[in-house]
């Protein structure tokens, strides 16, 4: 073998100490980095802060991108509500102007109008409890979608359940159940609120139409825990007509429901849908367990 | 010492986009060039000659033998301060000046300023481009980046100097002067190691031949022999002979042909020249010329190629190639 | 010394090429603009000043180093006078490190012109210049350091591809570079382990450009912290080392066909 000249020595170790530096390089970046973070800082921080406030200003910087920006604003919408819900904070101001830029940008966003109306309408500390900036949302965005029928459904459902105004709501219904490839029971539904103004076998199909419709996590155990809700104020209405009876015909008040599985008026101890014995509060009425997972506040 | 040596010297190019085949570029060549002579690579285009010398400087990887330049493994790039490279069609930077170019090349051998300045001159004149050194290298003719191309492969006085195509594409006298250039190097005791696909050019210049078609090395030595191998008649022309003079002579000829009042006959047989000679003088024909007829390079060439293109024209008609 | 050559020719080259004509452009803008705020803005001339020298400095500092950076290797390739530069005792690892020195000598001749008009403006403007105006120089050399990096990046990419993917590379690595502390947030709040483990590697593995980012703190006269000098520095020069490395490593594979 003949000798090596330094160019050629020099040469054989160029490729190992590439090598090294590029994988030596990585694992200094990454303590670095974090260091560069950390005394960064509050600065570093995602900040709250609206950078436009008009979408359709924006819209003429994006260079016709603003579908994707539409995206990336929505993805900040869902971040902004999420982040303010886990620090339980009842402060949602940005969520309304952030909505809007959304729909502005792209106004086919229907994911934007449909989960957006709920954030909005929603009482706190589950959403901001601004139902009138949802319906002024949804209206804008049946104005951008006409035949979308369940805008109307979700509007619908705002009058109904947030401003309990069954007049309105038996009215949109209506309209909406006119709309090209608008379910069956829209109709139904109109009817049905005209008719009962608000009665709970009402709410049973409203809830039970959402449970099954919707894909979203979230909104489904919403409507399965108003379901779930429905059914016991059912049965506490049915126990307490059983109490009134019991009282009636004894002549005292029961003091627990075994007294009447003894006295045979019931076959067993009731209850409620989470399968938590009810109990028979001090007014002796009957109420939910104490670690009964049903919320009737839902209800109201 | 050998001034180039390869040995089995391979390289495939992989083509086509999804599945691909190896084209052979060059198969197994081993080659001697001793140092000193002027040493011809010639082919046809797409013999393998510029990968020959893409190979002996990394530019591309042998896919297997190796080389050696000076007695030095290729891989060693210390070697490349003592040879010089021009490749084929050569660019060099065009808002650069002939001297400013000559001048970076120069630094990059790291000669010192001053001889740097003497060299770059020197070499300037010795292309005759002293009148042009200012001149921005976008404004040269094609003959002049030659010439350019030239000077910087000889920027460091190499020992062995590599050229590929250096004649071709230039005008008649651009191509007698790099003649002359290549000459003198030789005279200089330099070795020269050059490309070509003009066949007069080799002849002209080269001691010895390797002759490339098709990656496939079919010939090498030096030139004097693969041409006296070629003798293979003797031509004779008369003036004026009488009948009989032709008469006589017949038997030992191959056909006459007339032009006015001259006879042009070829004699096949090296033994019968003096034969010839003797009838002819004794009838007193008068004797107008007498070359023995050699085998040009380009006989030996065409007879090398034309078989293996003729193969190649086989195997695509079979194919169904047009 | 043959890397100070090569990188000296690639100076010249960029210089010959009138790369340094984007200096007219800046003196227009920064001329245009100070005239044209004095007579329809109050009491944030001096604020836009800084905050459009700083930008205009970043942005054709970007378009240099992007689109001479992407043609320091191919070009060389694609116009083939490589062959006579590799054909000298010239090592590959010297002909990249010639190239990306030399890219950067002629940013930091570009950028140092720059700032001194940008101080010219400045100074015409408040006839003074105060201590607290030596801020600016902080964030050009932040814009410097990015700078060498988007060099590397072009450099890497340009010697494994064509000049125009290597633009498109290049400059989608510095749109995300500049998001990277965006992305991370979005996957740690998207509650998924795979989609948080992803963007942490990218957010470590990318280079960060929004570690540079001081413009508009310093257009407000803010400082800039000095952990974030020293801290910047060295992200830069092991980024840059990475990248180099990486561009040595390609390159001693290539071949010239």
């Amino acid at each position: 073998m003949t000798a090596l000249t330094p160019l050629a020595a020099r040469r054989r170790f160029i490729r190992p100490m590439c090598g090294i530096l590029i994988a030596a390089g990585f694992l200094a970046l990454w303590p670095l980095q974090r260091s560069i973070d950390q005394l960064q800082g509050a600065q570093a921080q995602f900040a709250d802060v609206l950078y436009l406030s008009s979408g359709t200003t924006l819209r003429r910087y994006c260079l016709g991108y603003e579908g994707l920006l539409a995206d990336v604003y929505w993805t900040r919408v869902v971040q902004y509500f999420g982040r303010q819900r886990l620090a339980h904070s009842t402060r949602f101001e940005l969520l309304g102007p952030l909505l809007r830029i959304t729909t502005e940008l792209d106004p086919q966003l229907l994911t934007a109008y449909r989960f957006g109306s709920i954030f909005l309408a929603e009482k706190p500390p589950g959403g901001a409890g601004q139902p009138q900036e949802a319906l002024q949302l949804l209206r804008r965005g049946i104005v951008a979608n006409p035949d979308y029928w369940r805008l109307w459904q979700d509007l619908g459902f705002i009058y109904y359940w947030d401003l309990k105004d069954y007049r309105n709501t038996s009215r949109i219904f209506r309209i909406g159940s006119e709309r090209p490839g608008a379910l069956p029971w829209m109709r139904a539904m109109a009817a049905s609120v005209a008719a009962q103004g608000g009665e709970i076998q009402t709410s049973r199909i409203l809830w039970t139409e959402i449970a099954r419709q919707v894909d979203n996590d979230a909104i489904r155990q919403s409507a399965e825990a108003h379901l779930l809700a429905l059914d016991a104020e059912q049965q506490i209405t049915a126990l307490n007509a059983l109490l009134d009876r019991y009282r009636d015909q004894q002549g005292h008040a029961a003091s627990s429901f075994a007294e009447l599985v003894v006295a045979g008026y019931l076959p067993g101890l009731p209850v409620d849908p989470t399968g938590v014995p009810y109990v028979i509060g001090a007014k002796g009425r009957t109420i939910l367990g104490p670690r009964s997972k049903v919320d009737l506040a839902l209800l109201q | 010492m050998l001034a180039v040596e390869t040995l089995d010297l391979a390289k495939d190019y992989y083509v086509g986009f999804w599945r691909k085949r190896p084209r052979k570029a060059l198969q197994a060549l081993n080659l001697c060039v001793e140092s000193g002579e002027i040493f011809g690579l010639l082919g046809p285009n797409g013999a393998g000659k510029t990968t020959t010398l893409k190979l002996l400087f990394r530019l591309v990887f042998p896919t297997s033998g190796t080389a050696r330049i000076l007695g030095k493994d290729i891989k060693d790039v210390s070697v490349h301060a003592r040879v010089g490279y021009l490749p084929e069609n050569p660019y060099f930077y065009d808002h650069l000046t002939a001297e400013e170019y000559l001048n970076f090349a120069a630094e990059l051998f790291s000669i010192p300023a001053p001889a740097r300045r003497r060299r770059v001159g020197d070499l300037l004149e010795q292309v005759g481009l002293t009148e042009a050194r200012d001149v921005p290298l976008r404004r040269f003719s094609k003959g002049m980046v030659q010439r350019v191309g030239i000077a910087q492969a000889l920027v460091n006085d190499p020992e062995v100097i590599f050229l590929d195509e250096p004649i071709s594409g230039l005008d008649p006298l651009g191509r007698r002067e790099v003649r002359e250039l290549i000459l003198r190097l030789k005279e200089q005791k330099k070795t020269v190691f050059f490309s070509t696909h003009i066949l007069s050019d080799a002849e002209l210049l080269c001691d010895r031949v390797a002759i490339l078609n098709r990656g496939r090395l079919l010939g090498c030595g030096e030139l004097s022999k693969i041409l006296s191998l070629g003798v293979h008649a003797t031509e004779i022309v008369l003036e004026n002979p009488a009948p009989e003079t032709l008469a006589e002579l017949s038997s030992y000829t191959s056909a006459l042909v007339q032009t006015g009042e001259r006879v042009r006959f070829e004699v096949p047989e090296q033994s019968d020249v003096a034969k010839v000679l003797e009838i002819t003088l004794r009838r007193g024909a008068r004797i107008v010329s007498l070359n023995p007829l050699k085998m040009s390079l380009e006989d030996y060439f065409l007879a090398q190629v034309a078989p293996a293109t003729e193969k190649a024209r086989e195997k695509q008609a079979r194919l169904g190639v047009r | 010394m043959r890397v100070a050559t090569i990188a000296l020719h690639t100076f010249k080259e960029s210089v010959r090429e009138r790369v340094l004509y984007n200096l007219v452009v800046f003196a227009v803008l920064l001329t245009a603009a100070g005239i044209l705020f004095g007579i329809i803005s109050v009491g944030v001339k001096e604020i836009i000043l800084i905050n459009l020298g700083l930008a205009s400095i970043s942005v054709f500092g970007l378009l240099i180093a992007i689109f001479i950076g992407i043609g320091l290797v191919s070009k060389e390739i694609e116009r083939r006078s490589i062959y006579s530069i590799l054909s000298k005792p010239v090592m590959r690892s010297e002909f990249i490190l010639g190239k990306y020195l030399g890219l950067l000598l002629t940013l930091v001749v570009n950028t140092a012109i720059m700032t001194a008009g940008l101080y010219l403006a400045l100074f015409y403007e408040k006839r003074t210049l105060a201590l607290s105006d030596l801020n600016v120089l902080g964030a050009v050399y932040f814009i410097l350091l990015q700078l060498a990096v988007v060099v590397g990046i072009a450099l890497f990419f340009s010697s494994i591809s064509t000049p125009i993917l290597s633009a498109a590379f290049t400059f989608c690595f510095y749109i995300i570079g500049n998001f990277l502390a965006d992305i991370r947030w979005f996957g740690r709040e998207a509650q998924n382990v795979f989609l948080e483990r992803a963007t942490a590697l990218l957010y470590y593995l990318l280079p960060n450009f929004g570690n540079f980012n001081v413009i508009t703190r310093v257009s407000h006269g803010e400082k800039i912290p000095g952990y974030l000098v020293v801290g910047n520095s060295c992200y830069a020069l092991l980024y840059i080392t990475i990248l180099v490395s990486a561009a040595i490593l390609v390159f001693e594979e290539r071949e010239f066909k």
